[in-house]
């Protein structure tokens, strides 16, 4: 056993490094969720890609540098100790494009994903309904089969991303007959065809970060169908364990926060806040150290599975702690404007998303302690 | 990088398992809080012959000088069947005490079973525990070795851990005590992951089985959330103790071990709680199983070092680090 890094990602490392210190923005970039933010965040995306860094893990053909897994690690260790900012492209890099790489054909992933590593297109994410949270099996959206395409109707919500994204991604019910988790479609669209309303909902900073989604008979054509009419549930949980688990939360942003939290904590004399900052280190370190098992596992050809549940709950109860700690040690300036109080008021939505910590406290009862339904 | 264990390692892991399961651990434990300590001499001798004892001590001293990562995987597997006795004072500690001193020949006698030995490094580890029972004891005083006298006996909430009260004695060598320190929370660490590994496996068992309003309590949500919770807090804790391992004898050593002996404190007793909130009166009562590893929890988790301790040793180590990069 050894956690030693070999010189090929050592030197990766120190390239990576170099970049970054030579290219991310002095200045935080503006807000995310606002059109002055989005455009900026896009530009940097594009300044990634042509250094090829936006899709390190990827193939060399789709704009990657097929580099492993471990070096993938190590990027984002990298990327989020450089501060840099917020990726844009999160849900299409990390949700779409592993369902691609899985379900989609060849024509697809030559179609979709070069424009997404250099975010020409920018993706949202369309699961929730109001009437589909957790029990996303009660999709109630519409797909109807027409000549050499798709019709949706109905509605979507909480889509992270859509008030300013390109295009979506999402299930729909393409057999009105079947049951629950059977007769959903995955389908590609675009937020800006006929008849899609996109509306914002300002989350709790005020800004418009995820939307809601109206569908009146939007055309899809056939080529945008993910995987087999009717098989979209499968195809969808495949990359639910991504989401959850290794590659939408990488230590590395965890790692970054936490040597901010140390130096706030330093001058401390609280003792109880420096306890709980040592304990936020020694969980983040905990994160770290279980991703490289994950890592290890996965190498050796096993599967992310139910154990990626744990580690949603892990790493959001940590993300939450991290950012009360630091609010705490701010002391009465802490309701004020600052990039804790955005990260705190970010961290609040993780027990939330990717499904409830209540979902995954489910899946790990049933599926990994065995009990009965 | 490969951070898990070698195929080696797992069937190392999983014999170990297996023979200990076939053992009655549970009886061999009432009887050694008895003062009937001979099945459990028995059980020393059969660990000893599994290799157990001879893994922490040089191969010059008929040990196997194993890594510190066989060592947590074994003691892992201690603490699952809550073996009784100085296990960690013996195979973890004492070679680091003794190697390259004046009483490395007691070594030979531990790699083999014949020597049970007990130590205490006050102040953070006050008692030596066993000593009645073990044929060498020792006392850790201003970084010097020297062999303990008993003087008297206190008892622990886990009556198979009985803690004597020992004086410094003739001084036999200068020794590095933060080594030897961090063996022992390192090894007490695995046991108490293994406990709580136990503790979870007997508490899904009983949700499984026992049955209110006309249901098994583990399809209860409130039983399984609990349950899920314990899953992982012992899933985080584990990377942790590996990372200890692999950092003993390299500059991060005290600030890794401490780290884990908090984590798998935390998750044991974690584990324990809900264990026994899970098995309700009867996990309450003595004559049941459960209580051996419910009060053995208690126990360790201020053996080798409390919370307050091992925080405050983080605590420095990161100090440090910040202020000199």
């Amino acid at each position: 056993m050894d956690l030693d890094l070999d010189a090929a990602t050592l030197a990766f490392r120190d390239e990576v490094r170099a970049w970054l210190g030579d290219n991310v923005p002095a200045a935080p970039l503006p807000p995310l969720d606002t059109a002055e933010g989005f455009a900026a965040h896009r530009e940097w995306e594009h300044r990634l890609a042509e250094a090829r860094y936006s899709v390190v893990s990827w193939p060399r053909e789709f704009g990657g540098r097929d580099v492993s897994l471990v070096d993938w690690v190590i990027f984002e260790e990298e990327y989020y100790a450089a501060g840099a900012p917020q990726r844009v492209g999160q849900n299409g890099l990390f949700l779409l494009a592993p369902t691609l790489f899985a379900h989609g054909t060849a024509k697809q992933r030559r179609r979709v994903l070069p424009p997404m590593a250099r975010a020409e297109e920018v993706w949202a994410q369309a699961w929730s309904e109001p009437e589909a949270g957790s029990d996303l099996a009660g999709i109630r959206a519409q797909a109807e089969k027409v000549d050499g395409g798709w019709l949706l109707s109905g509605q979507k919500t909480w889509s992270t991303r859509a008030t300013y994204a390109d295009r979506g991604f999402g299930l729909f019910r393409s057999d009105p007959a079947a049951d629950r988790h059977r007769g959903l479609t995955y389908f590609l669209f675009d937020l800006h065809a006929d008849g899609v309303t996109v509306r914002g909902i300002p989350q709790l900073d005020g800004r418009p970060g995820f939307a809601e989604i109206f569908f009146d008979s939007v055309f899809v054509p056939d080529e945008d169908v993910i995987g087999e009419p009717g098989n979209g549930w499968k195809v969808a949980m495949s990359t639910a364990a991504n989401e959850r688990g290794l590659s939408l939360r990488a230590p590395g942003r965890f790692l970054a926060s936490t040597a901010r939290l140390l130096a706030l904590a330093r001058d401390s004399s609280d003792p109880a806040l420096a306890d709980r900052a040592v304990d936020i280190w020694v969980a983040a370190r905990a994160y770290q150290l279980h991703t490289w098992q994950t890592v290890t596992r996965l190498l050796d050809g096993g599967e992310l599975g139910a154990e990626s549940s744990l580690g949603k709950i892990y790493w959001s109860e940590l993300d939450l702690a991290l950012h009360e700690t630091a609010l705490d040690l701010l002391g009465e300036s802490a309701e004020l404007e600052s990039d804790w109080m955005a990260g705190y008021l970010f961290a609040l939505a993780g027990p939330i998303y990717a499904g409830t910590n209540e979902i995954q406290r489910n899946v790990i009862a049933e599926r990994m302690l065995g009990l009965p339904r | 990088m490969r951070f898990q264990p070698t195929t080696e390692q797992r069937e190392f892991t999983s014999v170990l398992r297996d023979f200990l399961a076939g053992q009655d651990v549970p009886s061999i434990a009432r009887a050694w809080a008895a003062g009937d300590v001979a099945p459990g001499r028995a059980l020393w001798r059969k660990l000893a012959a599994q290799g157990v004892l001879a893994l922490g001590i040089p191969e010059e001293h008929g040990g196997l000088g194993a890594t510190e990562v066989d060592l947590v995987l074994a003691f892992e597997q201690l603490g699952k069947a809550a073996v009784p006795g100085p296990y960690a004072e013996s195979a973890a500690v004492l070679p680091r005490l003794l190697e390259g001193g004046p009483a490395a020949s007691h070594l030979d006698a531990i790699a083999l079973g014949e020597t049970m030995g007990t130590v205490a490094l006050p102040p953070a580890v006050p008692y030596a525990v066993d000593a009645a029972e073990a044929d060498a004891v020792y006392v850790v005083e201003a970084g010097q070795l020297t062999s303990g006298v008993v003087t008297d006996e206190r008892t622990s909430v886990d009556g198979t851990r009985r803690l004597g009260v020992v004086q410094a004695g003739a001084p036999l060598a200068a020794v590095d005590a933060t080594s030897a320190f961090d063996h022992g929370a390192l090894t007490t660490a695995a046991y108490l992951l293994g406990l709580g590994g136990a503790l979870l496996d007997q508490a899904v068992g009983y949700a499984k089985i026992r049955r209110q309003f006309g249901s098994a309590i583990g399809s209860f949500q409130a039983v399984k959330h609990a349950l899920a919770d314990v899953a992982v807090a012992l899933e985080f804790a584990r990377p942790l103790l590996f990372g200890a391992a692999l950092a003993i004898g390299g500059p991060h050593a005290s600030r890794d071990v401490s780290a884990a002996k908090l984590a798998c404190s935390a998750a044991a007793n974690r584990a324990a709680r809900t264990a026994l909130q899970v098995h309700g009166a009867i996990g309450y009562t003595a004559e049941y199983d459960l209580s051996i590893w419910l009060v053995k929890v208690r126990a360790l988790s201020s053996a080798w070092g409390t919370a307050r301790l091992h925080r405050d040793r983080v605590r420095a180590a990161l100090t440090d680090e910040v202020n000199h990069g």
